[in-house]
C-alpha cells in the first residue's frame, strides 16, 4: 500500500497532505489518476511542470514504478527557506 | 550538522556551541534570518518541509560548500511550522581557517536555501495567506556562483 504526501500549494488544492492508496498503484502517473480523478483543478496542478516527484525521497523524472509500502511525494516548487 | 526545528531556537547557544574547542579554524561567520512582519500579527510565515528528504538536500549542498570554501565544518539550523514575527528562521554557521573562505560559505549556502532548498513557504500578508516562490532576486543570487 504505497503512501502519497502532497506539499505546499497541491496539499491546499487537494484538500488533504497524506493518503494510504488502498490499492496498490503499479507507477506514479497511474497515482496520479487515482488522486485526481475528481479534481480537474489538481489535476492541472500535478501536472504543472515545476512540480517534482520523489518515491522513497528519491527524486524521480518522468514517469516511475511503484514499489509496495512506497513514500510517494509530489512536491511543487519549492519556496526557499 | 542540520537540523529542522519546529519550536524557537537560541542562535547565541548555537553559536557558542560551534565555535568551541576550535583552535585550527581562524574563522566562524553566521548568518541569522529573522521572521519580518507586524508586531501584532500571530504568525508571520509557514514553513513546510518534507523531513528526511530536505535535510538530505540540504545536506548535499553543505558538502558542496565545505569542499569548494574548504571548511573546517557547516552547520545549518532551519524552523519549521508556523513562525512569529521576529523570531528566528534559519541560521548558518561556517568554520574555515580564514575569514574570507567563512563569509563565502554562508552567502553561498544562504542563496542556496533561499533558491532551491525543499520548503513551501506561506506568507501571512494584509491580504491573506499566499504560497511564496522565490523571487527573481534569489534566482539571479544563486547564479553568482555557477
Amino acid at each position: 500500500m504505497a503512501t502519497v504526501l502532497l506539499f505546499g500549494r497541491l496539499a491546499d488544492i487537494a484538500g488533504w497532505r497524506t493518503r494510504d492508496m488502498g490499492s496498490a498503484p503499479s507507477c506514479v502517473s497511474e497515482i496520479k489518476t487515482l488522486i485526481s480523478q475528481d479534481n480537474p483543478e489538481f489535476r492541472a496542478a500535478l501536472d504543472d511542470r515545476g512540480v517534482r516527484v520523489a518515491v522513497d525521497r528519491v527524486l524521480i523524472q518522468g514517469d516511475a514504478p511503484v514499489p509496495a509500502n512506497a513514500e510517494v511525494a509530489f512536491m511543487p516548487a519549492m519556496s526557499g527557506g | 550538522m542540520i537540523r529542522l526545528v519546529a519550536e524557537t531556537f537560541d542562535p547565541g547557544a548555537e553559536f557558542n556551541r560551534f565555535s568551541a574547542h576550535r583552535t585550527a579554524s581562524g574563522a566562524v561567520a553566521s548568518f541569522l534570518g529573522l521572521a519580518r512582519g507586524q508586531v501584532d500579527q500571530p504568525v508571520a510565515l509557514e514553513l513546510q518541509a518534507y523531513p528526511g528528504f530536505t535535510e538530505t538536500e540540504i545536506g548535499r549542498f553543505v558538502t558542496v560548500a565545505v569542499d569548494r570554501f574548504g571548511l573546517h565544518d557547516a552547520m545549518v539550523v532551519h524552523r519549521i511550522g508556523p513562525i512569529p514575527p521576529g523570531e528566528p528562521i534559519v541560521l548558518v554557521l561556517t568554520a574555515a581557517a580564514h575569514r574570507r573562505e567563512a563569509f563565502e560559505a554562508c552567502d553561498y549556502l544562504m542563496d542556496y536555501l533561499k533558491s532551491r532548498a525543499p520548503f513551501w513557504k506561506k506568507e501571512f500578508g494584509p491580504d491573506g495567506p499566499r504560497w511564496v516562490e522565490p523571487t527573481p532576486r534569489d534566482l539571479s543570487d544563486i547564479e553568482r556562483w555557477t
